[in-house]
Formats: structure tokens, sequence, C-alpha cells
């Protein structure tokens, strides 16, 4: 079965890769219960910054209307 | 190590005479009495205490290094230079000797760092099965050199509330030492007498209302019973207590809370808010207290609440640990 | 660490909180259904950054808090025979069954393990051949794949002495029996990340459709909850009722293929009781019958037991998100984590739990119900 080592944040295990075959070295991948269930998207990782950016002229220029 | 080493005969002289007490090199056991004489003038502090770590050798220490610096730092929690302790072995039959070698050599080197000799002790072999390799007791003899009493009923709303040091280290060391968690990691123990630093507060005339050593239950329960047994609150800003990274990832691994994971090198000191950045400079002139900060501060309010500013600046509730720490599955 | 302080920033969840109280125009009840999430809110104290009359309820969200009475006692039944090792997620150790839990057991002599994976169950089994090695196999969704992978691997290496109890529970059906009850207060689901990780967020889009609530897939950490309530909110305030995904860093609209294919392989649906809750058809997995050599409950024979005595404790509402941990008069004095009265108290996922690590026995809770 696919493993790696996986890094979290100085702490390292030995995961199970089995669920993630598009992992490679170098990768973010979200751990359960010692498998990897998904390798993070960093992109979409920044998204939650924006939306607020985003969020912050919406309040503005819609909170009246709703 | 066999039943025979412990029965009183030739054997267990043997193991004494050959192994014990010269790892300890002290005069007074080379008496060979039953117990030893010794002089101390004016107070004393007496503590005593047992460990049964598991594994007995962990990042960073051992059993026997875990044992002199616990009751080292038990004396020193009370204002007291550490003088003298007792060593009580309980081994368990099938030890090797070289693991209890080890041990007894790492004994006598955490002594002579703290400055403190082992005068008295005392051996047992139990049948296999019936101890968990080894077990040590160790009991210690300080004299009091606090000017005023040092305890819960000293501490006075108001007062700063000082932390030696990183916490969690002790804790996630032997946890990952354990098998069956297959951690990788460079966790070592913070296992440490914290004489000097303690001594060197009181030396610089710093007014120390109480001191507690975090140990097991971590700073959650030391924080909990001082404000329980003072009678007052205790408000800790946890953006401020330092927790090294892989420390805080392997506590969110096993679901654990910093707070709540035991040290054996870090100490808290309530002092008088006067003197508290005073404190955090003597503290900081030595290795073992170097990242010493203010934590926290006493208040006012119901018995024993400890609260907590967490990382969103919303308080919380502090407690004390609930029965044993188990890893979550989610 | 990546992917953790960032998310745990004050000011930006700040500026979240004062952007839901900009949106929101009257009281909103939405419901959480992971007990990692309720842990964040709680700890993290989350929901005391919300306006007045935006309520947070905690659903059936701690895999442990609801298997059903019956499994613990059948787990404590098979760790008690001498050939046995039973190998479980350390949560488990304290939940209550009829007479006691598997730490009692322990206690009493049976080998009881705790493990952080599955595979650690079947690693045991390899290195103990004369021993029965039984996994005690509980968990939504997120936790599914990794159990089917040790029955999977069981079987492709004919292991003969493992078997697993299965208590599986599907999060989807039990957010339609909430909405389905009379009179509930749910108006919008923050979905649980890591369940919809494995699954994807489809199965979602039929019941935001057919109940018409708001239903946003969200992370774990105080921003990804945040920004799941505005989401939500906004959704609420507009009269809309779809699901989005806030979690787009690990969540994609089909999920885990590779980790929905084993689950296929291993279990199949079958209708589940949930602790506190009642018989929910379609609402567990269990093994399929290509895996029954590796049943625990055929292996050692059906255990029968007794109903769950009845209480004061009303963990049953707690999980239904009728009312909140310290509505209960019990709540901190007769049921604390020593002496739990109900399973919520037990599991460090349960709100119970969390309330009373986080907020304490003593501290009135602010905003709640």
């Amino acid at each position: 079965m696919r493993a790696g080592r996986v890094d979290f944040g100085g702490i390292i295990k030995e995961i199970n890769l089995a669920f993630v075959p598009e992992a490679s070295v170098g990768d973010h991948v979200l751990v359960h219960v010692g498998f990897a269930i998904t390798v993070i998207d960093e992109t979409e990782a920044q998204r939650v910054f924006l939306y607020l950016r985003e969020i912050g002229e919406f309040v503005e220029n819609e909170a009246v209307k709703l | 190590m066999q039943l025979a080493h412990g029965g009183g005969g030739r054997a267990m002289k043997q193991l004494i005479d050959l192994i014990i007490r010269p790892a300890f090199a002290d005069p007074e056991l080379d008496r060979c009495h039953d117990g030893a004489a010794l002089a101390v003038d004016g107070p004393v502090a007496f503590t005593t205490d047992s460990y049964v770590v598991r594994p007995i050798i962990f990042p960073g220490g051992d059993i026997g290094s875990l044992a002199v610096n616990g009751t080292v730092n038990d004396l020193a929690m009370c204002g007291a230079r550490p003088l003298y302790l007792s060593v009580g072995l309980i081994l368990e039959e099938g030890l090797p000797i070289d693991t209890l070698r080890r041990v007894l050599a790492s004994m006598h080197k955490a002594a002579s760092a703290a400055g403190v000799r082992l005068v008295t002790g005392d051996t047992k072999v139990v049948d296999h099965g019936k101890a968990d390799r080894i077990f040590v007791n160790t009991a210690g003899l300080g004299r009091i050199v606090a000017p005023t009493p040092i305890g819960p009923s000293s501490v006075r709303a108001g007062d700063a509330v000082i932390l030696s040091g990183d916490i969690g280290r002790h804790g996630i060391a032997v946890m990952a030492a354990r098998e069956g968690f297959g951690f990788e990691t460079t966790i070592e123990s913070d296992c440490a007498a914290v004489t000097n630093p303690v001594l060197a507060l009181l030396e610089e005339g710093i007014a120390v209302h109480c001191l507690r050593d975090l140990t097991r239950g971590g700073l959650a329960s030391a924080a909990v019973e001082i404000a329980e047994t003072a009678g007052l609150a205790i408000v800790l800003d946890e953006r401020a207590v330092p927790v090294r990274d892989d420390v805080a990832a392997a506590c969110e691994l096993l679901g654990f809370d910093p707070l709540h994971v035991a040290n054996e090198g870090r100490f808290i000191a309530f002092v008088a808010p006067e003197d508290a950045d005073r404190a955090v400079e003597v503290l900081r002139h030595h290795p073992v207290s170097a990242e010493a900060l203010v934590a926290g501060w006493v208040e006012h309010g119901p018995s024993g609440r400890v609260s907590c500013r967490g990382a969103l600046g919303v308080m919380r509730a502090i407690d004390m640990l609930s029965g044993e720490q188990l890893p979550r599955i989610c | 660490m990546k992917f953790r302080d960032e998310y745990r920033d004050g000011v930006t969840a700040r500026r979240f909180a004062a952007a839901i109280a900009r949106v929101v125009t009257r009281p909103w009840t939405l419901m959480e259904v992971c007990g990692g999430q309720t842990h964040a809110i709680v700890r993290f104290g989350i929901d005391e950054l919300l306006p007045p009359g935006l309520t947070l309820v905690h659903g059936p969200g701690c895999p442990v808090c609801v298997t059903p009475v019956e499994y613990i006692d059948k787990a404590i039944e098979i760790a008690r025979r001498p050939e046995v090792i039973l190998c479980s997620f350390g949560d488990m150790l304290r939940v209550p069954g009829t007479d006691g839990d598997l730490f009692t057991a322990k206690s009493r002599g049976a080998d009881v393990r705790i493990i952080y994976s599955p595979l650690d169950a079947l690693a045991i089994a390899r290195a103990a051949p004369t021993r029965e090695v039984v996994f005690f196999a509980v968990g939504f969704e997120t936790t599914a794949p990794a159990n089917a992978m040790a029955a999977y691997r069981a079987k492709q290496e004919n292991f003969r002495n493992f078997s697993m109890l299965v208590s599986h529970v599907l999060v989807p059906p039990a957010m339609c029996s909430l909405l389905e009850a009379p009179g509930t207060r749910v108006q919008g689901f923050l979905a649980a990340g890591h369940v919809c990780t494995v699954m994807g967020f489809r199965q979602y889009e039929p019941i935001a459709a057919r109940f018409g609530v708001p239903i946003v897939v969200t992370g774990f950490e105080p921003l990804d909850i945040l920004q799941g309530i505005f989401m939500c909110v906004c959704q609420l305030e507009r009269g809309r009722a779809v699901v989005e995904n806030q979690y787009s860093r690990s969540v994609r609209r089909d999920g885990n293929g590779p980790a929905q294919e084993i689950m296929r392989e291993v279990f199949q649906v079958v209708p589940r009781r949930w602790r506190g809750i009642g018989d929910i058809v379609e609402s567990g997995l269990g093994l399929a019958e290509s895996y029954g050599d590796f049943d625990a409950e055929r292996r050692f024979g059906t255990v029968i037991t007794d109903e769950e005595m009845a209480t004061e404790c009303i963990s049953g509402l707690v999980l239904r998100g009728e009312h909140k941990p310290p509505d209960c008069p019990a709540f901190g004095t007769r049921c604390t984590p020593e002496r739990p009265l109900g399973v919520t108290m037990v599991s460090s996922e349960g709100a119970c739990a969390a309330y009373y690590r986080y907020r304490g026995a003593r501290i009135p809770t602010v905003g709640g119900r």
C-alpha cells in the first residue's frame, strides 16, 4: 500500500496514501486515523482571506438592501 | 535481576556493594549503616514522591533523572535548598543489570547537577509481572531559605503568575516514546532541576508568594489547585503561554490541550505585581527558565476559578484534567 | 503551523463576526453536525462573537456519542473472552454500557488496547496469531474508508484471527431525521468538512431543496466556522437554500473516489439505532455479505442486552439540538466527565464535555438559549 512520511509541524508519522493517488512529495494532505483523505488545494486555502476582503465591500454595499 | 537480589543474602549484598553504592559514590552510603546521620540548621522541608513512568528511558531523561529532579523540584517549591535524598528501588525480576546501571548513573548525574546528595536507600526485587521494570521512590530533605512562608495561602489578588518556560514537552516526549503511536520527533522531555532559578529569586529579595512545579495535569491543574486553596481566581493569557510548534502539533494529533500536558522542569511563581518584571529578568538568566514570562494574574473572584483568554480573545474556563488523556478519533 | 495558525487569527475572526452582525436582521438557528466543530466553537468561544439572536445548536456530530448501548455491551462481552484482544479508538473506552465501560473491563483483566489507526489492529493481529483480535469500528463517513481498508487488507492477506464489530453511521440520513421531526428549530446547517472530504456534497443538494434549508460545507478552524456561518446566514437572509462549499481547500463536489470505492467494496448500508435519537433507516454501515467472515457479531454470536436505563440525562435532546448542555439540571453537578450520566459528557467530541471543559460548571454561558 502506498505510504509516505507526513510532517505535522515537526512531528513525523508514516501515513497511508492509498486514498490520495495524486499526492506527491511536498503536497499538504489532510490526515484522519492514519490515512490521508485529501490533498489540500493551496489556492483554495487562500479563499477565506480573499472572501473576507470581498464581503468587506459586500457588507458595505448590500447590507442595507437585505 | 533475580529475586535473590532482593532476598537479604549474599546476592543482595553484591548488588548493593558492586552496583548501587559505587554508582552514587557518597561517603554517607559507604558507612554501610541502617540510615544516614545528618546535621541541618534551621527549618527543613521534607518531601517524597514515587516514579512509575513508562517507558523508563525516554528522550531527554529516564526514570532516574526524573526521580531526582522531581523531588529536588518539590523541595525548591517549598523555598528550600535541596540537601539530601533517599532512594527506594523496586526492581522487577528480569530487569537487565545494564538498565539498572544506566538509571543509577543518571540519578547520580542529576543529583550532582542539583547539588544534592543521595545518602540512604533501599532495594526490593519483586516477581516478574508484579512491577513494570523499575519503580523509584525518592524522599528529600532541604533547608528552607525563603524568608516568608511560600504556599497557596500566601497568594494575594493582584499577584503575577510567572511561567518559567514552554510547556508540554515531557508529556509528549514520553507519549511519543511509547509503542503504538509511531511518531518521529525531536521533542525531548524538559526534565531538569529548577533549584537555581528558584534560589536566585529568593536571593534577589523578590516577594515570592507561592511556587508550584507543573507536573502531571500540566499548567491547568496547577493553577486550579492553587486558586482553590487560595480562595481566589486566576486569569491566564493563552496567547502568551509558549508551546513549541512540534508539541502543539502532537497535541492536535492526539486531541490534547497543551495546558493539561505534563512537564518535569517547569514551574509557576506567584509574585507581588511590583516584582513581576524583575522576577522575569532574574529567571531569564538561568538556562532552564530562559523563556520565563508573565502568563497571568490573580484576581478576586469565585474561589478556584481559572479562566484564560484564548486565540480569538474570548475567555474560556480552565479545569483540571478529567480522567486520563485519551487519544481521540477525530 | 501552516493551515492552522492563520485560521485562528483573532483580528480576522472579529472582522468576520462584524460582517455577520451587519447582515443579520432577525434571529436564526444553525446546527453544526460535527463534534470537531462543536469542540472548536466552544473552545474558541465563537458563539460569543456572534450577534444576539444568532444561535448555534450542536447536532449528533460525535460518532462515539451515538454508538448504541447494545454495541458497547457487545464490545465489553467480547473483550471479556480470554482469547480476545479488543482494539478501539481511545474515546470509546469510557462510554458507559448497561453495566460499566471498556475501561472497567480492562481493569478487570480484559485485553483492551487503544489504537490510533485501524491498520494498527491488523498489526496486532499479525503479531499475535494465537489471539482473536477484534476491532471496534465506529465513526462517520470520515473514518469509514480507513476502517474499510482494515477489513479489505484482512481479506486480501487471509487473516484468520481478525474481525470487526462495526457500528458506522451516516450523516445525511440523520440530518433528514432531524428536519422531519415536528417543531425542529434548525434553519440552516454547517455540514461537516471532513465527512464531505470523503463523500463530497452531492448528497446534500436534495436535502437543501426538499427541506428548504441552506447547507454550508464547513471546515474546523475558527475562521472556517465563522465564514461558514456568514455564508449560511446570507442565504437565510436572502431566502435561499442551496449547498455551498466553504471548505474548498479540502472538499470537492464528488469527494474522494478511491475512498468511496473501498467503502462500497467492504460495507453495505443498514438501518442503525442512534443512541439518544432512535432508529433511523439506512443510516448506518455494516460489513457487506462478502466480508461476513470478518464480522465479529457472527464470529462470537449475538449478545442480547437490556434496554438503556432511564436517567435524568437529556443527552438525546442535546444530540438533536433541542437543548444546550447547561440546560440540563444535572450538568456540572451530578454529571461530570468523571461521573458521566450520559455519553455526550464522556467523549471529548461530545457537546456536554466541550461545555464542561471550556465553560466550566460554574460559569454561566452567554448567548445560548
